[in-house]
């Protein structure tokens, strides 16, 4: 019987939490008109949430991108396929690795750090302070980084591809010798601008928004204290790696489904 | 004083308050009113809900039962916006403070004017270091929360909760966790500037002697209900013996030293319990 209890708890309770984060998501998108208004705000979330995050995108393209050089070098090999090796890179980051990937790290280095801001700004009454001041919290301090987040994703995945495909070519044609030329022209040729780029920009466009959403959401519903801040900031990244990975197998079956 | 002269002269009245959390009822049948231009306190031990009542005059909680009067508007019943608007009209100084902690001294005082005026930044500048030199911190503007005291930091967050030229200003606990001698400067700029700004004033407090110090009346709460009230003067001589153990800090008296438990002796001798 205390099972069914439990489950029966634990249920209800997920629900309430989806309804209360669903209304959390229509409040900051009703703060969307502040942004218009100042878009300093968004600017300097732009800069914590993105740039800071090129580093750790920037670094992890070139190894996913070299590794797959080398992985695509040994498999194409054995057909003796080894010129689409550029095609193989850059579809596989195109498609996948890039938006998923990018994904993933933005949840554990900018989600995290965004749950753990707002959960910490409640712990210490700020947000609560800045309503008596009669400032609207989730207008001042939500909005503008749950737009900085959905903005900056597709634009780390540009970044993460790109150095990639970067990655792979030094391997393949530097280290393994692969023809250069072949790497580009395959990649040129066969790359399709809406089934590949433009999915792949979908995708991305989903996962910020997401892992936004459930950053500042897990942030602005914690427990004020530091174990609540903790286990939210945990809640994060673990909820936002089960939603990519999710939502990365539905929106692939929908958008190549039919091929 | 008659409860109806007071009442005539309150800025804020509170009537038949009740409120509760989950099965916890903090508040049960609550009046009381806090006079325009006067200090007025209101004291109680630890948990006995002071914070929330400041925050359900801020309206930032809602009453299960009761209405709550600031300036003649019904706080519960104001629309979100006139609701903002009455709050720009009371500075609030929470008890760690609440700076904003990626700004400094400066622009934390700046804040709300940033935030509800179109000054100049010129202006802004001469209202900041205004107000700061009203709490003494005037050379401390470039420094951030992070590198102030305590009691620095809550002159810091009066300063900003005065920014706005508010009608009434709300302490929560501002003598907590504060040496003598910040304790010393807060009863006096508390004073000064309720005195000198015209402002009305409550204080959330269980400090006895620095709140009894400054204040023109005193409510005590305990279990939800007001158990005493009337002049610092009063009180002292209150016949109430709760009221009594409060002020003078007494160990046992109507609110025991120890948790309620069984027989001590029994206790000892239950052998094989883990607790």
């Amino acid at each position: 019987m205390d099972f069914f209890q439990h489950l029966g708890k634990e249920t209800r309770g997920g629900f309430t939490k989806l309804g209360r984060g669903t209304f959390f998501l229509f409040y900051t998108l009703k703060g969307l008109f502040s942004i218009v208004v100042r878009p300093r705000l968004l600017l300097n979330q732009m800069y914590s949430v993105g740039v800071l995050s090129c580093l750790i995108i920037a670094i992890s393209g070139l190894f996913v991108g070299m590794v797959l050089g080398l992985q695509g070098y040994y498999i194409l090999s054995d057909f003796g396929a080894e010129e689409t090796l550029g095609l193989m890179v850059a579809a596989s980051l195109v498609r996948e690795l890039g938006p998923v990937v990018s994904a993933l790290l933005f949840a554990g280095r900018a989600g995290s750090a965004l749950t753990a801001e707002i959960g910490l700004m409640k712990a210490t009454e700020q947000l609560s302070g800045m309503e008596m001041m009669a400032v609207d919290p989730i207008k001042r301090i939500i909005t503008p980084r749950f737009v900085a987040g959905f903005l900056s994703m597709p634009l780390l995945v540009g970044l993460f591809s790109a150095i990639g495909v970067l990655g792979g070519q030094m391997v393949g044609s530097g280290m393994l010798g692969v023809d250069e030329g072949a790497y580009w022209s395959q990649m040129q040729a066969n790359i399709d601008f809406y089934d590949d780029i433009v999915n792949g920009f979908i995708k991305s466009l989903v996962f910020g928004f997401i892992v936004s959403w459930i950053a500042l959401f897990e942030g602005y519903d914690t427990v004020p204290t530091s174990e609540g801040v903790s286990r939210a900031t945990t809640r994060t990244v673990v909820n936002s790696a089960f939603s990519i990975l999710g939502l990365d197998f539905i929106l692939t079956a929908l958008m190549f489904g039919d091929d | 004083m008659g409860d109806s002269t007071r009442s005539h002269n309150s800025l804020v009245a509170i009537r038949g308050l009740s409120f509760a959390r989950g099965d916890k009822k903090i508040f049960q049948d609550v009046s009381l009113y806090i006079e325009r231009g006067k200090i007025t306190a209101i004291m109680g031990p630890s948990g006995t809900g002071k914070t929330t009542l400041l925050k359900i005059i801020g309206g930032q909680l809602a009453p299960a039962k009761g209405s709550v009067m600031v300036d003649g508007k019904n706080v519960q019943r104001l629309r979100r916006a006139e609701l903002f608007n009455l709050r720009k009209r009371i500075g609030m100084l929470f008890q760690s403070g609440a700076l904003l902690t990626d700004m400094s001294v400066y622009d934390n005082v700046a804040f709300p004017l940033r935030e509800h005026t179109r000054l100049p930044e010129s202006m802004i500048r001469s209202l900041v270091l205004m107000k700061l030199q009203a709490v003494g911190l005037r050379g401390a503007r470039s420094l951030m929360p992070n590198e102030l005291s305590g009691g620095m930091a809550r002159r810091v967050a009066l300063a900003r909760a005065i920014a706005l030229d508010p009608m009434m200003i709300m302490y929560d606990e501002p003598f907590t966790g504060q040496d003598p001698i910040s304790k010393g400067v807060l009863v006096h700029l508390i004073k000064s500037l309720n005195v000198t700004l015209g402002l009305t004033t409550i204080i959330v407090s269980h400090d006895v002697v620095e709140t009894a110090h400054i204040a023109d009346y005193i409510y005590v709460i305990s279990d939800g209900k007001i158990i005493g009230e009337g002049t610092p003067e009063e009180i002292k001589h209150s016949t109430s013996p709760w009221v009594q153990q409060f002020m003078e800090g007494s160990a046992d008296g109507p609110v025991h030293f120890h948790y309620p438990a069984k027989e001590f002796q029994n206790d000892l001798l239950a052998t094989g319990k883990r607790y």
